[in-house]
């Protein structure tokens, strides 16, 4: 399964950056770039809870596709949702099943990101995704 | 100017901790433990564990021992003299549930509980699930600007439908102490129970039960340099004299049959089960340890850091900070600035800190707040860990800004 092209983008960024600080811009960069997403989408229904901060999350099947889209009102998690999307959006239901998203953050050099004891929310936006794809 | 601390080397996870690069800057949360404790652990595992009050053989003879000792020492701590007894729990969370249950007898539907705005979970939800159980009011006290409890507005709100005043000592966000004397008074002049939680408060300064005049004084060891799983809960006689056992089991039991038991005193009675023996032991070697160690030169390290620690943050642009810290800690936001984007850049550079809601989420909420970051101190932090932190701070606000 090759990735899609944003995806590809983004590994190749994310792999030459050296410091923690290339990579914090880096994530604000993608964050930046995110497309906004409508107030209507901007619900309780569509929430992520878990979060320190607000995340919002949609998603819909789209001629077979998903189309995922999201957003946070903090910058760094916004970067990692982006990163997320580039990801996943585009691909078919059996495609997402199969998808490692761990291991898509391990590859970015964000694996840290995931941990059980970080509450930026990463981990309930994932379990959202799964939830939202699996209907 | 340098602020050593001159008891670092008694603990020893802070050379790990610096190794790993991280400066911990947590301790309201939990805190690193002395060499004295690590050794009392290994030395009762390592020795012959044994079950407590319950064998006749050598090595629970032992145990009991050293358990009963640590009870002594607690005693002493709070100086309890012959006023109560020490409970010993699993936190104080279990400690202020055994409490909200074992007390709900004492309730009648339409009774008041009060509480203050700034209770952390621990000792708000109890409280609150035994008003909804039980029909009554939960009365909230206000704070004033800088996060005191309000005395004018509290005075009205204590009446004669109060049972029960559950207040912290120290706020775990606001880092200032409130005015016991006088919320403890209020409540005792309309015949309610009092209870104190010390969970921030023990840790800084010592705190005399006697003097208090409480009923019922709450504290968690691992806060207090001692082991995790292990509270402590203070009862004066008369008070405990209300308190009936919540937990069943194991050498609680006076007499049982299958259809009926009766129950011990204070403090077996609610100590069911097997307790957290090893964690009681090294408490009472944390409490040798901190006995031993220059009072005055605690504090003034304390109020030193706590100090420098203002200064800095004070120094920095679009800092708010949140009510008036006295001690211990400092919680603040950065105008325009997301604590969750801050404390993703403090972690990245080895800086632990508490961002978040601080497990008060209403008092968070009352400053129309998601979140704040929370810089916490011990007796072991020096000024050179606030440097670091504050290194870590510009460089994040500048990849921010």
């Amino acid at each position: 399964m090759s990735l899609p092209a944003d995806a590809a983008l983004a590994l190749n960024a994310f792999e030459q950056a050296g410091s923690w600080e290339q990579r914090a811009r880096l994530l604000m960069q993608w964050g930046d770039r995110l497309p906004a997403l409508s107030d209507v989408d901007k619900v309780e229904a569509n929430r992520v809870h878990g979060c320190e901060s607000q995340v919002w999350l949609v998603g819909a099947l789209q001629d077979g596709h998903w189309q995922f889209a999201a957003s946070s009102d903090a910058r760094l998690i916004r970067g990692l949702v982006a990163l997320l999307l580039a990801r996943v959006n585009g691909l078919s239901a059996d495609e997402l099943q199969q998808v490692d998203l761990p291991d898509w953050f391990n590859q970015l050099g964000l694996s840290r990101q995931l941990s059980p004891s970080r509450s930026n929310g990463l981990n309930a936006v994932l379990q959202r995704m799964r939830s939202l794809s699996d209907v | 100017m340098m602020i050593p601390s001159p008891w670092r080397a008694d603990f020893p996870a802070i050379a790990a901790l610096q190794r790993q690069d991280q400066t911990y800057l947590d301790n309201a949360a939990t805190t690193q433990k002395p060499q004295a404790l690590l050794d009392a652990l290994a030395h009762y595992y390592a020795n012959g564990a044994a079950n407590v009050h319950r064998a006749q053989h050598l090595p629970g003879a032992h145990a009991t021992q050293a358990f009963e000792d640590s009870r002594s020492k607690v005693a002493q701590w709070l100086n309890a003299g012959d006023g109560g007894q020490i409970i010993f729990t699993h936190g104080a969370t279990s400690a202020l549930n055994l409490l909200a249950y074992g007390l709900e007898h004492v309730f009648q539907p339409g009774d008041e509980i009060v509480i203050s705005a700034l209770e952390h979970h621990a000792n708000l939800l109890p409280w609150q699930q035994l008003a909804l159980r039980r029909d009554l009011k939960l009365v909230i006290l206000p704070l004033d600007s800088d996060g005191v409890i309000d005395l004018h507005a509290a005075a009205p709100l204590i009446g004669p439908k109060t049972r029960l005043l559950a207040v912290s000592q120290l706020s775990n966000v606001l880092g200032a102490w409130q005015p016991l004397p006088e919320l403890l008074a209020l409540a005792q002049a309309q015949n309610a129970l009092t209870v104190v939680d010390g969970a921030q408060g023990v840790v800084h300064g010592r705190h005399d039960v006697q003097v208090l005049g409480c009923d019922f004084y709450v504290f968690s060891s691992h806060k207090l340099y001692g082991p995790d799983g292990l509270g402590v809960l203070f009862g004066r006689h008369a008070a405990l004299e209300q308190l009936r056992p919540w937990q069943f089991g194991g050498e609680m039991v006076l007499d049982a049959n299958y259809q009926d038991a009766r129950f011990r005193p204070a403090p077996l009675g609610f100590e069911a089960g097997t307790p957290p023996i090893a964690s009681v032991i090294g408490l009472g070697a944390t409490l040798d340890y901190l006995a031993g160690l220059d009072r005055d030169a605690v504090s003034a390290h304390e109020a030193a850091l706590h100090d420098y620690l203002l200064k800095g943050l004070e120094a920095r642009n679009g800092i708010r900070l949140l009510g008036k810290p006295q001690l211990a800690l400092a919680s603040f936001v950065v105008e325009g600035v997301h604590n969750s984007d801050l404390a993703h850049l403090l972690t990245e550079q080895g800086i632990a800190v508490r961002a978040g809601h601080h497990c008060a989420m209403p008092l968070l909420k009352s400053f129309e707040l998601a979140g704040a970051i929370r810089v916490s101190l011990a007796l072991y932090n020096d000024s050179e860990d606030l440097e670091r932190f504050f290194e870590a701070l510009d460089q994040a606000l500048e990849l921010l800004r």
